[in-house]
């Protein structure tokens, strides 16, 4: 294994202490349990929003703490969700006197162990509302499993419902708009190369030069099948149409397109998947209005891609479009 | 009769077997989860002995499995840490403020664990979960206490339902948990979950059986 971590144990302790030194001006660093806030928290009368997950995925959600996105993020150990300590601490730190969301992705850990968070947060007298981020069309919704996970849309859903928080709304309205972007928003992925867990030492599966996993997930694991590889348009096509069935989308709507690379794929080929999904849109007179093309949501140095089709209405446009000011996202200020 | 001291016996052991076998366990959860089971609990049982080396004077149960089960809550992280620390804050509610119990009623606080963590993981038996182990386990152990049998054989029956339940995973198909977004390819891999059960309750039935 080679990576750029001094030691195993240390390794998010240290890449949290880079961060508050890089960006001190958007955020804090709690060390004890790991929270990352946003430095003039709280803010008085705002809902406060929170997320938080396992590291290996930034700049989620550490990257979109600040103005106009998340009030704070918990990080767990790599791929390993957080504890309810954390977003305990953190939803008291945050809380400005209007209630709290936690934006949970759907992973049977992650919503253990903010239950148990909301619980203590509800405990604690602040109120606490819950939304589940579920948007991968690679998993069968059923109530035999876990249900989708939620990937990529979660950056999406944390951006607006973050903006909506900023305008002063109250805790029921950005938690019903939180809920209104999950509705609307679908992802599939796909990894070119496995990735390394720090703690375990070697790839967490293995992935032949010529094929490709489809399906995949934010932690490494496998996906529903494996396939020989194929060309760039081919295996766009392959991640994009199920999201576009599965939204049903109709000719005319206006929807945000996010292209997100699992940490090891370049932007110059994100830019070709981008091109692909654009055509095949275009083919149905769907209308792209919006775009985000990047690492945002990764599997440490993974190689692969992610397509995320949010359906767009005025509001969404409107919150997408509201000045953020954090360490991965910026505009409008 | 079980004591208090054999709880915090059973901990301290289990914590040493964790860490022996921490690596088979993430590379089971490797073959169809994220491969941090055994990192996770082995982190996670070094907090519980941590806990209870700053505990002070005589203990009850209640206290001492409330400090195991709020340790592996804090700091395995994962699906693992609530519903092992359920299992742990539900024995201690089971058992409150006594500090040696008759057989029947350890039985009946594993059973109160595992209804915690029934509740808290909303899993089903045949899920492929670590469910598919307690619950052969804990059937065995009330069996063989009605039929009269001592605890440390009837803990012996447990772990070895335990370990046929554990088996019994390999060819299910998942569906709680990450290994459940693999669906068909979940089948022919033995559940981590199920295996670090049936090292918790090996353990135990080895500090009561004084091996």
């Amino acid at each position: 294994m080679k990576k750029l971590i001094n030691a195993v144990d240390d390794f998010v302790k240290e890449s949290l202490e880079g961060m508050q030194v890089a960006h001190g001006d958007l955020v804090g660093v709690n060390y004890d349990p790991f929270v990352v806030y946003r430095a003039d928290a709280p803010v008085q009368g705002k809902v406060g929003v929170i997320s938080g997950g396992g590291s290996g995925h930034e700049p989620m959600h550490g990257g979109f703490v600040g103005t106009g996105m998340l009030d704070a993020a918990c990080p767990g150990e790599v791929f390993t969700s957080p504890t309810p300590d954390q977003m305990e601490w953190a939803t008291k730190k945050v809380d400005g006197g209007a209630g709290v969301l936690h934006i949970v992705k759907n992973y049977s850990g992650d919503v253990m162990n903010f239950e148990m968070a909301a619980d203590l947060g509800r405990d604690a007298g602040v109120e606490v509302e819950s939304v589940v981020v579920d948007d991968d069309v690679a998993v069968k919704d059923s109530l035999y499993t876990q249900g989708r996970r939620g990937v990529g849309g979660t950056v999406l859903m944390e951006k607006i419902a973050g903006a909506k928080a900023e305008e002063g709304a109250d805790l029921a309205s950005v938690a019903e708009l939180a809920r209104d972007v999950n509705a609307n928003v679908r992802s599939m992925g796909l990894a070119l190369t496995s990735c390394t867990v720090p703690a375990a030492g070697q790839p967490t599966f293995q992935l032949g030069d010529d094929e490709v996993e489809i399906g995949i997930g934010i932690h490494g694991e496998p996906g529903r099948e494996r396939i020989k590889t194929e060309s760039a348009d081919q295996l766009t096509d392959r991640l994009t149409r199920p999201v576009i069935e599965d939204l049903k989308l109709n000719s005319g709507e206006q929807v945000l397109v996010f292209v997100n690379s699992m940490g090891g794929t370049p932007l110059a080929e994100l830019y070709v998947v981008y091109r692909r999904v654009v055509q095949l849109l275009d083919e149905g007179g769907v209308v792209v209005a919006r775009n985000l093309v990047g690492p945002y949501i990764t599997s440490l140095e993974m190689q692969g891609a992610s397509v995320t089709i949010l359906r767009l209405d005025d509001e969404k446009t409107r919150l997408w479009d509201a000045p953020v000011h954090t360490p991965a996202l910026r505009w409008g200020v | 009769m079980f004591s208090v001291a054999q709880a915090v016996a059973w901990v301290r052991r289990t914590a040493d077997v964790i860490e022996q076998h921490a690596a088979n366990l993430t590379r089971l959860d490797s073959a169809i989860g994220d491969g941090d089971h055994g990192t996770n609990m082995n982190r996670g049982y070094k907090a519980a002995v941590q806990r209870l080396d700053g505990l002070e004077g005589d203990q009850d149960f209640g206290g001492v499995f409330k400090a195991i089960g709020m340790a592996l809550i804090g700091k395995v992280g994962g699906a693992s840490g609530p519903l092992y620390g359920s299992l742990f804050l539900g024995m201690g509610k089971e058992l409150g403020d006594a500090t040696e119990v008759e057989d029947e009623r350890l039985a009946a606080a594993l059973r109160a664990g595992y209804d915690s963590v029934v509740a808290r993981g909303k899993a089903q038996l045949e899920d492929k979960t670590m469910l598919d182990a307690w619950h052969p386990a804990l059937e065995a152990l009330d069996a063989a206490l009605a039929e009269g049998k001592e605890l440390g054989p009837a803990l012996a029956e447990a772990t070895a339902a335990a370990e046929e339940g554990m088996k019994a995973t390999i060819p299910m198909i998942a569906r709680k948990g990450r290994a459940s977004y693999l669906g068909e390819r979940s089948r022919g891999h033995q559940d981590p979950g199920a295996t670090s059960t049936q090292l918790i309750l090996k353990t135990l039935a080895d500090v009561v059986n004084g091996h």
